[in-house]
C-alpha cells in the first residue's frame, strides 16, 4: 500500500489552519501595516499627481493606481506569509513537529501557499475598500479581479515557500525579499503603465511576471490594460505551475528539510 | 514519498516487531555515519539505544522518524516502512527530541490541538489532551505560551506532543539532559506507566544508571557500528570484573607485587582492587594481604554495572554488523 497524497485532509487542514492562525495573532504587523503603507502610498500619490498624469483616457490616475496597489500588497504579503513561517520553523526546529506528522508534501504544500492566498487576498481586499473612500472605482470583472488576486497570492506564496526551503538563515531570505521580490513588485507598472518608459524599459517591464499579475487585475478593475488579459493569466498560471511544481519536487525530496 | 537509495533487497519484519532497522548507511559529506546498523526492537520492549557523541544515535532515530533520509537500507515501525508507508509509520511512533523545540506563538493547549490536527485527530481526542496536560502536571500551564515556561515545563511539553496521537512506540531521545531529580522521577514513572500500558519505548540516554534500572535490552552503537546488543543481564555477564573495595588499619603495609596488577586506586585506609571473577579468587587475595601484614578492618564487592560494561565495549574495536 503507498500512502495517498490526501489521505489525511484534517491534518491538512489544521497545518493550513496554524499557518493562518499564525498571522491573525499579530494582525497588526500581517495585515493592518501593510493596508496603512498602501494608503499612504495613494494619500501621497493622489495629492501629487492626479491633476498632472492619465494614463488610459478617461481614468484618474487615483483610479488606475489603485489596483497596483492592491496587487502589490497582494504579492509582498502572500511570500512574507510562506517564507517567513517556514524559515522560523526551520531556524527555531519548530518544523520538526510538522515533519513528524503524517503529512503528504502535497498536503503541506497546499496548507502553506493556501493560507499565503488568504492573507494576500485579505490585505488586497482590505486595501481596495479603504481605497474606496479616495475616488469612485469601478469593477468591471469581479470573478476576474478575484481570479488575479487568488492567483498571484499562490505564485507569491509557493516563491515564498521556495525560498524558505532552500534559504539556511534570515538574512539569505531578506536579501532575496529586498533585492528581487520588492524591486520586480515596484517596477511592474504599478504606479505607471509600461507603454510611457523607453523602448529597452519597456521589454524589460515585459519579462517581469508581476506585471502580468497587476495587468491582470488591472483590466478586471478598470476593464482597461497594457496587454491582452489572456496573456496575463496564461504567463501567471505558467509561474503558478513552475514554481508549484518545484516546491513539491523539494518538498518530495526532502531537500533542506529532512536532512 | 520514494524509495531510500540502495532500495534493493527485501527486508523480512518479525510479526512481533515494533521497528525494525536492516543494512542502515548514512553519509553526512565524509562522515560515514550508519555504517550498515542491523537489529530489530520487538513490540513491549523497553529498550535503551546507547553510545557515546557522534556513535549514530540521533541519525538513527531521525531516520525512523523520517527526519533524516538514509542512503541505504529500511526502517519499518510496526512493519510499515518509513518511507513508502509514511503515514502508518508516523502515525504508529512518538519522538520526543533532545533539544527544546517550540512554536512561540502558541499557547501548550493550543500545540497539543494543533499536532493533534496533523495526525488527523479531531474534538474526539480533547479528552486525551486534559489527560495528558493533568499527567504530567501542565494543566495550570495551558493556556501559557510554551516561551514563557521553565526549561522543565517545555520539556514535558514535549513529552505530551509526541503523546496525542498515542502511538504505539516511542522514542526518547535524551529526556533527562539537564532535568531536575524531581521532573526525571516523574517521567521515569510516567514513561512506565505507558510502558506497562503496553508502548515500545526506545530511549537514548548518556544517564547509564537510568538505563540500567528501566531498559529490558540495550544496543550501543559505536562510530555507526551496532556494538553489542543484548539483554542488560547478558551484557553486564560481558563484563569478568568484580571491584573487592578494602579498609585497612593506618599506617599500611607495602601491597604484595603479586596484587599490583589487580590495584585501581589506594589512599591511606582505602584499598580498590579488580578481581577477575573466574581467575582471581578473594580468600586467596585476602590471605596474601594478611600474610603481608595488612590488617583489614571492612570489606565489600562491587559488581560491574552498565557503565563499566559501556567503556570496556566502546574502548574496544566495533563488531561486525551481524555480529549481534
Amino acid at each position: 500500500m503507498t500512502s495517498h497524497p490526501f489521505s489525511n485532509p484534517r491534518g491538512m487542514f489544521t497545518l493550513f489552519w496554524k499557518e493562518v492562525w499564525r498571522f491573525l495573532k499579530v494582525t497588526v504587523q500581517t495585515l493592518l501595516t501593510p493596508i496603512v503603507l498602501s494608503l499612504l502610498y495613494l494619500l501621497v500619490f493622489k495629492q501629487v499627481l492626479e491633476e498632472h498624469v492619465e494614463v488610459y483616457s478617461g481614468i484618474g490616475y487615483t483610479a488606475f493606481l489603485i489596483p497596483g496597489l492592491v496587487m502589490m500588497a497582494v504579492i509582498q504579503n502572500a511570500f512574507a506569509n510562506t517564507s517567513s513561517s517556514l524559515i522560523q520553523a526551520k531556524v527555531n526546529g519548530s518544523l520538526v513537529f510538522v515533519l513528524l506528522a503524517p503529512l503528504s508534501s502535497v498536503e503541506f504544500y497546499l496548507a502553506y501557499v493556501g493560507a499565503a492566498m488568504l492573507r494576500g487576498l485579505l490585505v488586497g481586499a482590505g486595501v481596495y475598500l479603504a481605497a474606496l473612500g479616495f475616488t469612485d472605482l469601478p469593477l468591471a470583472h469581479l470573478s476576474g479581479a478575484i481570479m488575479f488576486a487568488l492567483l498571484a497570492g499562490l505564485v507569491l506564496g509557493a516563491l515564498g515557500l521556495l525560498t524558505a526551503i532552500l534559504a539556511d538563515t534570515y538574512e539569505q531570505l531578506s536579501a532575496l525579499q529586498n533585492f528581487i521580490i520588492v524591486p520586480l513588485s515596484f517596477l511592474s507598472g504599478v504606479f505607471y503603465s509600461i507603454h510611457d518608459l523607453p523602448p529597452l524599459w519597456h521589454d524589460i517591464s515585459r519579462l517581469n511576471p508581476f506585471f502580468y499579475m497587476i495587468d491582470g487585475f488591472r483590466y478586471s478593475v478598470l476593464g482597461v490594460s497594457d496587454v491582452a488579459p489572456a496573456l496575463s493569466l496564461g504567463i501567471t498560471l505558467g509561474f503558478a505551475a513552475l514554481l508549484s511544481a518545484a516546491c513539491l519536487f523539494l518538498l518530495k525530496r526532502g531537500y533542506k528539510i529532512r536532512a | 514519498m520514494p524509495p531510500a537509495r540502495g532500495h534493493t533487497r527485501r527486508t523480512f519484519v518479525p510479526m512481533n516487531s515494533a521497528v525494525t532497522i536492516s543494512h542502515l548507511h548514512k553519509h553526512y559529506a565524509s562522515v560515514h555515519a550508519l555504517q550498515g546498523v542491523d537489529f530489530s526492537i520487538a513490540r513491549g520492549e523497553f529498550f535503551g539505544l546507547l553510545g557515546p557523541n557522534g556513535a549514530g544515535k540521533s541519525t538513527l532515530i531521525n531516520i525512523m522518524a523520517g527526519l533524516t533520509r538514509a542512503d541505504a537500507g529500511h526502517v519499518s515501525i510496526l512493519g510499515h516502512d518509513v518511507i513508502r508507508h509514511y503515514r502508518e509509520a508516523r502515525g504508529a511512533l512518538g519522538v520526543v527530541p533532545q533539544e527544546l523545540l517550540y512554536d512561540p506563538f502558541f499557547t501548550v493547549r493550543e500545540v497539543l490541538r494543533l499536532q493533534s490536527g496533523y495526525f488527523g485527530r479531531g474534538r474526539e481526542n480533547a479528552a486525551w489532551l486534559d489527560e495528558l496536560l493533568a499527567t504530567l502536571s501542565l494543566s495550570d500551564k495551558a493556556d501559557t505560551s510554551i516561551h514563557a515556561l521553565s526549561g522543565g515545563m517545555k520539556r514535558r511539553v514535549l513529552i505530551a506532543l509526541a503523546l496525542v496521537h498515542k502511538p504505539q512506540v516511542l522514542v526518547l531521545d535524551e529526556p533527562t539532559a539537564g532535568v531536575d531529580t524531581e521532573l526525571r522521577r516523574m517521567l521515569w514513572e510516567f514513561t512506565r506507566r505507558l510502558h506497562r500500558e503496553g508502548v515500545t519505548v526506545v530511549l537514548t540516554t548518556h544517564y547509564l544508571a537510568e538505563a540500567e534500572t528501566l531498559c529490558d535490552r540495550i544496543a550501543i552503537l559505536d562510530h555507526g557500528r551496532l556494538a553489542a546488543l543484548d539483554s542488560k543481564t547478558a551484557l553486564l555477564q560481558r563484563y569478568p570484573y568484580r571491584m573487592l573495595c578494602l579498609s585497612v588499619s593506618d599506617p599500611a603495609p607495602a601491597l604484595p607485587p603479586a596484587l599490583l596488577p589487580l590495584l585501581v586506586m589506594r589512599d591511606a585506609q582505602q584499598i580498590k582492587l579488580r578481581l577477575h571473577k573466574q581467575d582471581d579468587s578473594i580468600a586467596g587475595v585476602l590471605d596474601a594481604l594478611r600474610d603481608a601484614g595488612f590488617s583489614i578492618t571492612d570489606l565489600y564487592t562491587q559488581e560491574p554495572g552498565l557503565e563499566e560494561v559501556f567503556l570496556q565495549i566502546t574502548a574496544t574495536p566495533v563488531l561486525s554488523g551481524d555480529a549481534a
